[in-house]
């Protein structure tokens, strides 16, 4: 099949970045979005032009690393998927593609389709763990989760730490994110001794990176791969209201 | 004090004084609604200005009204901050707009749909609180000595393009209750299996009823004076 | 050189808490002073450096990535194997210590695999502990499930992304010390050459992926952590960025290399399909629980798998291991399945695929509990291939998955090189010739949280008046040099085909002649091949853009460098043993119904090796191997 691609070109943080149009011939509907990028970066190799920087490695959507805006939809039109398992079949032969990075403050973009996401980690090591040193732990069964309790925390859990979430949402807000790893804790018993100390420190820094404010558009939930629902983002507001009101001193 | 500033001026907490206001701005508008349905009882206006009085003059309604007035402030004081601070979230915006099906119109646009009410509310109160309250000498009185509202309500309504103003505004109104008194229930934290569904029911249910209400006044008025 | 594994004495049981409880200590004002530098951010390399910063040494973490997150471990769906013995079914630490063992064919070391039976139980707890979390029973204790090559359930899952949460679980537990500020993560940074000064490892080389800087970083021990080499077959189950790089700089820089030529080819990945392809997808092996593997009885067969009735399918597996079934480990597993595809009973477009049916288990338990159990293993399956693996069978064809081999290590992880440690999937380690599922994590997690954090404190308690290590010595200035060198002379050869070019080539002549089975012509044939094209490769390869910029080109172009030179040493170990042993098959040795033959009287040893120059070839050591306790004996799993 044929696709015309246009993809946004930027050579560093600093350039103001531009689009540039590229027309693919001989692609195979099988093949996988990022596998037409390699494509493509193969024939611009041999063009003698700089290929197209873009983020990705495990491509079986585990990773999270991979990350574009596809006509407008952090990765892509298909719902519960990853850039790296969308494929052709799923374009019109002779459609054009635009592709843009995630667009956010807190995420700069480094070069072409690559940000910077390592806000994402600040807010992990701001409050997003258990406190529990190698060799602090009791045995495993001495711990009693209630198996609905352990599946909601999975749903929770299953985060890959994409950013689509923010890539989607029209306030660049990364509260699914945050809820998601709120959520995951503060539903086992594990989580619950440092249960308000971690949603005030992840908050903050949240605040601190630059997101903005959820306005409850869903438009994360429908962008997460995996399918991570907006219910975890009032579980956070519910803890966050509890912290500011219940914490000890 | 420390937490309190730490609660109010985190993106959470900010949204929570938002889902706060906007409800309680919510049961304002069932007594203006109540109040403005009044003008339909046809006694010319009898019932509707001893209302209209009995709002501007007993103390309790006067004490409230301070505290709507700080609800007004407050909702849109924040609602314009977070608008101009999740803007600044995406200085570069994105080439094509593609919003998932799921995703409300309403919901994308509070910030707008907010803006042009904030429009209409200056000018609304300019026009009937403002007159009623400080310039009553203006409106005149009725049979019973009480400043005649009814009259300017209706004559305002006599104007095409003011009434097409004021259905304006009520659509927007609707648009900005659609999502907004469901999402008020998020933002503080409630949202479950069990009764969330009653909620969006519920907030679907008011504001059809609200917005319809708000707009089949001026219209009545509007085609019984053509 | 002489290979000391430094095995404690005393029995097998006591060993590792003898060694615990005699190992010199560092005192904790003298871990203040003692800089760590571990590099990669997987499950080894994410729950080791956690450890060592919490314990006070200052660690700095290294990956390729943009975070640290995203290392490769996290793909791991199926689970984590501890002799827990919850389900009552008779496991113990000696059957985990005994199934790996025997898994790995009798080529491991008994003290280290017993070591990590043993820690396993702790792994389950410390998990546990963090948050991660494990499917439950009704009642609120774990649930198990069982995988290839074991008779207990002992496996331990988080649905399919078990890899994912014990990963995230490390991660955070990282993060944490880097809050704290005990640890610090240097993401999209690569290290690209070791410094060592009299025989020590004394800091990296690391190039800043950003900016193109080339970076000195100094420490008190260097820990590896870097994960397989299974992308020398281009395709594989691994990560595109997965690669050789930090650990053959090791070697070259005196590590030996530890049975290179011990790949694991998984039996349950997804069939390749077309020449653009950029890796292969792993559907996890507990599949195998409840999906019955067949083809045809017949050959080229090519009706549709719901049109061929019962009595004309060959469910090969159930029918030549009736033991173990549709569970027997991965190497058999993969085997079988090349050779009904040999045969010409393949199906699918290449021939190269066979079905794996869960129609029988949907009939049984309902199509809902299969939901539960592999509800996102299918899903994934229908986004690549488009099929519905719930009404029509899956196809699935072996893929590379995991490297045994790696950098040899002793008992304390430490490699030949005094100050170097490497663990996980980039040691040796203790899988032998194959690896069981759901013990990649075990391995990852013991060698970082339970057994590095003991051992590097043997080394580190010699260095506590050292202060900190300058980054000034000459060693760093060559080293660097060198590595700007490399650069340079790849960005100047402005060749005629790209790094994938070359990378494919190399995949295509190890799988052909160096993959699931290999004879003395198919390797002396690679050998031949693999030097041609590293040839072709220093004088044709095209790298555009320069070094002072993000060049994913230029990454790539260091990594696949490597594997051609890495390729040549696993055909030259694949060559040397002339036996069949787990993931090693040479035609020439197979039992007369075309099982492995291993040579225990010839082979039963570590095969080592040293650099020796890039014309020499590599210099063999053996370490043998004694078993004390287990006797080995031919597998079955009839």
């Amino acid at each position: 099949m044929r696709l015309t691609l246009k993809v946004w070109r930027q050579k560093n943080s600093q350039d103001k970045g531009r689009f540039e149009v590229y027309h693919l011939n001989d692609l195979d509907e099988h093949a996988s979005f990022l596998e037409m990028f390699d494509v493509l970066n193969e024939q611009l190799i041999r063009e003698g032009k700089d290929p197209v920087a873009f983020d990705h490695d495990c491509r079986e959507g585990i990773c999270g690393m991979c990350s574009m805006v596809i006509n407008g939809r952090p990765h892509g039109p298909l719902t519960h998927n990853t850039t790296c398992q969308l494929h052709l079949r799923h374009f019109r032969d002779g459609e054009t593609i635009t592709v843009e990075p995630w667009r956010a403050s807190a995420f700069p973009v480094i070069k072409d389709l690559v940000v910077d996401r390592s806000a994402f980690d600040r807010i992990i090591a701001a409050g997003g763990f258990i406190s529990v040193n190698t060799g602090q732990a009791v045995e495993a069964n001495s711990i009693l989760v209630p198996k609905e309790n352990a599946d909601q925390a999975m749903n929770a859990a299953v985060c890959i730490g994409c950013g689509a979430c923010v890539a989607a949402c029209k306030n660049a807000s990364a509260m699914l994110f945050v809820a998601a790893k709120v959520s995951h804790l503060s539903l086992l018993p594990q989580g619950e001794p440092e249960r308000y100390r971690r949603v005030k420190n992840m908050v903050a820094q949240m605040d601190k990176e630059g997101f903005g404010a959820c306005t409850n558009t869903n438009a994360c939930e429908a962008a997460c791969p995996k399918g991570i629902s907006v219910t975890h983002i009032a579980r956070l507001n519910r803890e966050y209201l509890k912290a500011t009101f219940l914490q000890e001193e | 004090m420390g937490w309190m500033s730490q609660w109010l001026f985190s993106s959470v907490g900010r949204k929570w004084v938002m889902a706060v206001t906007g409800l309680f701005l919510c049961t304002f508008l069932v007594v203006h609604l109540s109040g403005n349905l009044l003008t339909l009882i046809p006694d010319e206006g009898k019932t509707f200005n001893a209302f209209a009085h009995f709002m501007s003059h007993n103390w309790i309604i006067r004490f409230l009204e301070v505290v709507l007035f700080s609800g007004f402030l407050l909702h849109i004081i924040q609602g314009l901050v977070l608008m101009v601070r999740n803007r600044k979230s995406r200085p570069v915006r994105y080439a094509v707009h593609a919003a998932a099906p799921s995703v409300s119109w309403s919901s994308l646009n509070m910030g707008l749909l907010g803006t042009l009410l904030l429009v209409f509310l200056v000018v609304h109160v300019g026009d009937f609180f403002v007159e009623s309250r400080f310039t009553p000498e203006k409106l005149g009185t009725d049979a019973q000595g009480y400043v005649n509202l009814y009259a300017e309500v209706v004559h305002s309504f006599s104007s095409l393009p003011y009434t097409l103003f004021y259905v304006l505004a009520m659509v927007a109104l609707g648009f900005h209750l659609w999502h907004g008194f469901q999402s008020a229930f998020r933002s503080l934290g409630l949202m479950h299996s069990r009764y969330t569904p009653a909620v969006i029911w519920t907030g679907k249910v008011y504001t059809v009823v609200i917005t319809a209400g708000f707009l089949f006044i001026p219209l009545y008025w509007y085609f019984m004076q053509l | 050189m002489k290979l000391d594994a430094k095995i404690p004495a005393g029995d097998l049981e006591t060993k590792w808490t003898r060694y615990r409880s005699t190992v010199p200590l560092v005192s904790p004002a003298n871990k203040r002073k003692l800089d760590v530098i571990v590099v990669g951010s997987g499950l080894a390399g994410a729950s080791a450096a956690a450890s060592l910063a919490e314990l006070g040494y200052r660690v700095k973490v290294f990956c390729f990535q943009d975070s640290p997150r995203r290392a490769h471990s996290i793909a791991a769906q199926g689970g984590i194997n501890a002799a827990k013995n919850y389900r009552n079914d008779g496991d113990s630490v000696y059957r985990l210590f005994y199934d790996t063992i025997k898994g790995g064919d009798y080529r491991s070391r008994e003290a280290n695999v017993y070591r990590l039976a043993e820690v396993s139980t702790n792994i389950i707890d410390q998990c546990v502990a963090q948050g991660v979390p494990f499917a439950r029973e009704y009642g609120g204790l774990l649930a198990n499930r069982s995988f290839g090559g074991t008779q207990v359930e002992r496996t331990f899952y988080a649905r399919g992304q078990t890899g994912q949460q014990l990963l995230l679980g490390a991660y955070q537990a990282l993060q944490r010390q880097v809050g704290l500020g005990q640890a610090h993560v240097l993401a999209r940074h690569e290290m690209l050459e070791l410094v060592v000064r009299d025989g020590r490892a004394v800091g990296i080389i690391a190039r800043d992926l950003v900016t193109g800087r080339l970076e000195r970083h100094s420490a008190h021990a260097v820990v590896l952590a870097t994960g397989g080499y299974g992308n020398v077959f281009y395709l594989s189950t691994n990560a595109m960025g997965c690669n050789v790089t930090a650990i053959w700089k090791a070697y070259k820089k005196g590590a030996a290399f530890g049975n290179p030529c011990f790949t694991q080819i998984h039996p349950t990945c997804l069939p390749q399909h077309g020449s653009y392809q950029s890796k292969l997808t792993l559907m996890s092996e507990s599949l195998r629980n409840d999906g019955r593997v067949w083809v045809p009885k017949a050959k080229g067969d090519k009706r549709k798998p719901a049109d061929i009735p019962e009595s004309e399918r060959d469910y090969f597996l159930e029918r030549k291991y009736p033991a173990f079934g549709n569970l027997v480990p991965r190497d058999i597993a993969s085997r079988a399945a090349k050779e009904v595809c040999d045969e010409g009973r393949g199906v699918g477009q290449t021939g190269l695929a066979v079905y794996l049916d869960f129609s029988d288990a949907i009939r049984r338990l309902g199509r809902s509990v299969i939901e539960a159990r592999y509800g996102n293993l299918f899903e994934m399956y229908e986004k690549i291939t488009g099929d519905n693996p719930y009404e029509t069978p899956m196809m699935i064809y072996p893929a590379v998955h995991y490297t045994m081999g790696g950098l040899w290590v002793d008992y304390q992880l430490s490699t030949t090189i005094q100050g170097l440690y490497a663990i996980g999937e980039c040691n040796f380690s203790d899988h032998g010739a194959n690896r069981l599922g759901a013990s990649a994590l075990m391995q990852g997690l013991a060698d970082g949280y339970f057994i590095l954090p003991y051992t590097i404190g043997e080394y580190l308690s010699g260095l506590i008046r050292s202060g900190v290590v300058p980054t000034t010595y000459g060693e760093f200035d060559e080293a660097e040099r060198e590595v700007a060198a490399r650069i340079e002379r790849l960005l100047s050869i402005k060749g005629g085909h790209s790094v994938d070019h070359f990378h494919r080539e190399l995949g295509k002549v190890m799988w052909d002649h160096c993959g699931m089975a290999r004879s003395r012509e198919s390797l002396e044939h690679a050998g031949r091949q693999v030097a041609a094209l590293r040839e072709a490769f220093w004088h044709d390869v095209r790298v555009p853009g320069t070094a002072h910029e993000l060049n994913p080109e230029l990454e790539k172009a260091g990594r696949v460098a490597d594997f051609l030179e890495l390729a040549s040493l696993i055909v030259q170990d694949a060559l040397h043993r002339e036996e069949s042993c787990g993931g090693h098959f040479r035609t020439e040795y197979q039992t007369e119904d075309g099982e492995a033959l291993r040579r225990d009287d010839a082979f039963m040893y570590v095969a080592a090796y040293t650099y020796a120059g890039p014309d020499a070839p590599a210099v063999l050591h053996k370490e043998p191997l004694q078993y004390e306790v287990v006797k080995p004996a031919q597998r079955s799993y009839k």
